[in-house]
């Protein structure tokens, strides 16, 4: 009974993990529908959120719940949805519009198996590019991707704190093995824990679309005639529905404003990556793997490092270039047919040999067996 | 009323995008009008949310107001998350019936069933306009449209009546050959709570009324004095008899309470 | 402690998803790291449930248990599917209500009556669970104090004493 009294550990579901720690980051509006393995979530937060005068509604659909999670920013609040596959689906377009009318918020998307309905129940990786291009046009992504109980907590705090920093939708890319599992997690203090809010325009300001890579943002209600709109926009809100300048230089900012940020947003667990003959590229569930089979792989003399993406777009080119310098073979272990595989080979650029290690059907991981033999092949 | 009134006090120095005789701008003025007769002198206790259609852009960005333009549909769940989140906004969605009753359906189904404290006008033209004529879940029967060519072989929705059903506290349809009444209407749905209806059937000539051999839209707004019926009178005739009429008035008007009041009383309940 | 893999199984309705939470939190009171998922068919009831826990000092890399070190079936199904997943000096807890045919095994094997005694203490099959929980802890090295504890946690305060009971009766059987 050491740690009984020691407040701050608990013992959660990370699907319990995410929802406690939009609370702390400051949500107050979710809106979801309910889908396995995320609905979690909402129950918890239809819970919590009126607890802390928020709120907290089950939609008619996920089109709907997206739609009033971006309604609620626009308020002046942070929101967030929470959905799995079929339901990510049916966000994407408001997901552009989020994209384009730059309203921070938090999509969770806890991955399972598709096409489809596919293994409703099981785990899957397999919606790495939907996160990346699921909505149509050019646009930029963040997105996240814990392999714990404790990062599904960390992450969505991040996700926040980024939401509201880039003023962009944020997509916590998670996954049935980890949204379900319970583990022990340590709470940080609150005085220890980063909460970023959005900038907020001053009295005389009046661009909220533009003139700065990173406009500040009113809410309605606040004297300030926002106009939002997801069709191509001046600084001020004003549309333009033809005008080929007006759309290059706003949807090249918004792309700008994420992508010239790639490098700070590269969040990445490494190991060895400037001393290894063979590497593994990984994220999520599957990440949970390479440790152990890592450490066999050591015993039997094999040199290899890692690197374990924590955040996955934008994808992080220079850390995993650094991985393709020093590794001859670098192993890319995941639960679908080859996402992260074509970027690491990618940015590999020849470098390196890129083989693909894939696992799909039944939720089963790809096991440290599995990986060491791999591993062991290549070398 | 002061006679000198102008829309203009509430609208941005822009370009409307209305073809010249379209009912939107109509419906437009008279909502503008409303506000000014209740002593609205300026619109920043309004939000207004739009989707995608002609109509959604009587409000945006033309309103000297916060308008929030969503996507196709979307307008009400947008309008359901800003409402939540601020009470004390009157939140008004614009739309076109094809954004309301057509992809957006389901929302606004839902939305009289919570009596969410919105008010929806809807502007029916009975087309999808800004797409250039194509059939509509409100067209009329046998009506020809560009997708429709040898006439429609549906039956329209009657939204008022689903709005009716569906828990609405106050319904109204009219036409903008009765502005005046329209606005009368408008005024009664600003001053009341929960889920609020006012369905506008309006004219577009570009995109319907010249298929449908109308020469302006004189004689369109003709055909809407023609055809429209009281509801009181409608209710006391047969159903073929209504057949092609457009029952105008006051469907329903009732308190229930409102999701925000239910909501809130939750949260209270919540933090004891 | 060095890393402990456990796994529970049984049939949906028969408590072993609680046992393997209870189990999991009560660890984390006694200051380990720990890991716990669980598997069910598609139905509430009768189907095959599983519950795994792995506890460990250091941290845990892969979450699911492959050969477990501890193994509580609480169906003849489950001994059946499980038993060639235990290692070979294992613990084996079985409920010897259900559980009749045991193979051959080198495992320690300990044979629990958990749903006969529970209907006999509290005339509710429903506790059964609580008494292979007390097995297991006691086999892992869980204290008292911590899975009561996570008995009031995870139960909430209104049913924790029975449950409680019949947790230290399944400590005294083993």
């Amino acid at each position: 009974m050491k740690q009984l009294r020691r407040e701050n550990i608990r013992f959660w579901q990370g699907n319990e993990a995410c929802a406690e720690a939009a609370v702390i980051a400051g949500c107050k509006f979710f809106a979801g529908y309910p889908i396995t393995p995320a609905s979690e979530i909402a129950e918890h937060l239809a819970e919590r959120l009126p607890q802390v005068g928020g709120v907290a509604i089950q939609m008619e659909d996920e089109l709907a719940s997206i739609g009033a999670a971006v309604g609620a920013s626009w308020a002046g609040f942070k929101a967030m949805t929470a959905t799995s596959g079929p339901g990510f689906d049916l966000m994407q377009e408001t997901i552009g519009w989020a994209f384009m009318t730059e309203t921070p918020c938090v999509i969770v998307d806890v991955q399972r198996l598709g096409p489809s309905t596919g293994q409703a129940t099981k785990c899957g990786q397999g919606d790495v590019m939907q996160s990346r291009w699921g909505t149509h046009g050019d646009y930029s992504s963040i997105v996240l991707s814990p392999n714990s109980v404790q990062e599904m907590f960390e992450l969505t705090i991040k996700a926040f704190n980024l939401a509201e920093r880039y003023r962009t939708p944020i997509i916590l890319l998670a996954d049935e093995i980890v949204a379900h599992m319970r583990e022990k997690i340590v709470i940080p203090i609150a005085k220890n824990m980063e909460v970023i809010n959005r900038k907020k325009p001053e009295p005389y300001e009046k661009a909220f679309f533009g003139l700065q890579d990173i406009p500040p943002m009113p809410a309605v209600g606040e004297g300030f005639n926002v106009a939002v709109t997801g069709s191509t926009h001046d600084a001020y809100g004003i549309r333009f529905t033809a005008d080929a300048q007006e759309h290059r230089q706003l949807v090249e900012r918004l792309n700008n404003k994420i992508q010239s940020q790639a490098e700070k947003l590269a969040d990445v667990e490494t190991y060895k990556i400037d001393d290894c003959e063979i590497g593994i590229v990984s994220f999520g569930c599957t990440s949970r793997a390479i440790y152990e089979a890592v450490e066999k792989a050591e015993a039997k003399g094999l040199k290899i490092g890692y690197t374990r993406l924590r955040s996955i777009w934008p994808f992080p080119e220079k850390i995993v270039r650094q991985l393709t310098e020093t590794a001859k073979k670098i192993i890319v272990p995941e639960m679908n047919l080859k996402q992260i595989f074509y970027e690491v080979q990618r940015v590999s650029n020849g470098r390196a040999d890129v083989i693909p290690l894939n696992k799909i059907g039944g939720g089963e991981l790809i096991t440290p067996e599995e990986l060491l033999e791999k591993i062991e092949e290549s070398a | 009323m002061s006679k000198s009134f102008s829309v203009k006090k509430y609208l941005r120095p822009l370009l409307l995008p209305f073809c010249s005789g379209c009912g939107g701008i109509t419906v437009m003025s008279e909502f503008l009008r409303a506000a000014n007769e209740l002593g609205y002198e300026k619109l920043d206790k309004f939000v207004f949310c739009s989707g995608i259609g002609c109509s959604s852009w009587i409000p945006s960005p033309h309103f000297v107001a916060d308008s929030v333009h969503t996507l196709h549909g979307r307008s009400i769940p947008v309008a359901t998350g800003i409402k939540l989140m601020r009470p004390d906004l009157h939140v008004i969605v614009f739309g076109g019936d094809g954004d309301i009753v057509g992809i957006g359906l389901s929302h606004f189904i839902h939305a009289a069933r919570r009596n969410l404290d919105i008010l929806v006008i809807m502007v029916n033209n009975m087309i999808y306009g800004m797409t250039g004529g194509q059939v509509a879940p409100t067209t009329p029967f046998k009506a020809k449209t560009t997708t429709t060519p040898y006439g429609s072989f549906e039956y329209p929705l009657d939204a008022a009546k689903l709005a009716v059903t569906a828990g609405a506290c106050y319904v109204s349809r009219w036409t903008t050959a009765h502005p005046k009444e329209l606005k009368d209407s408008i005024k009664k749905a600003l001053r009341m709570q929960g889920f609020r209806f006012i369905e506008a059937v309006s004219q577009c000539l570009t995109a319907y009324g010249r298929r449908a051999g109308f020469k302006d839209s004189w004689e369109m707004l003709k055909w809407f004095k023609e055809k429209a019926i009281p509801i009181e009178s409608a209710e006391v005739m047969s159903e073929k008899a209504l057949t092609g009429k457009i029952v105008v008035g006051e469907f329903v008007r009732r308190k229930r309470p409102t999701l925000v009041e239910t909501i809130y009383r939750t949260i209270k309940e919540a933090q004891k | 402690m060095k890393k402990i893999e456990v796994r529970i199984s049984g049939l949906g309705g028969q408590g072993v998803v609680a046992a393997g939470q209870i189990l999991g939190r009560a660890a984390v009171y006694d200051g380990k790291n720990v890991v716990q998922t669980q598997s069910y068919g598609a139905e509430a009831r009768g189907s095959a449930a599983k519950s795994e826990v792995i506890i460990s000092n250091d941290k845990i890399g892969f979450p699911a248990v492959r050969k477990s070190d501890v193994l509580a079936a609480i169906s003849q199904e489950a001994l059946d599917k499980y038993l060639k997943d235990l290692k070979e000096e294992g613990v084996l807890i079985v409920d010897s209500t259900y559980v009749k045919k045991i193979p051959e095994t080198r495992a320690k094997t300990y044979k629990i009556p958990a749903t006969e005694e529970a209907e006999r203490m509290f005339g509710a099959k429903i506790y059964a669970n609580m008494l292979i929980l007390g097995a297991l802890t006691k086999t892992i090295g869980i204290s008292v104090k911590a899975t009561e504890k996570a008995i009031e946690d995870t139960l909430g305060k209104k049913v924790a004493d029975i449950n409680k009971e019949a947790f230290r009766k399944g400590r005294s059987l083993s």
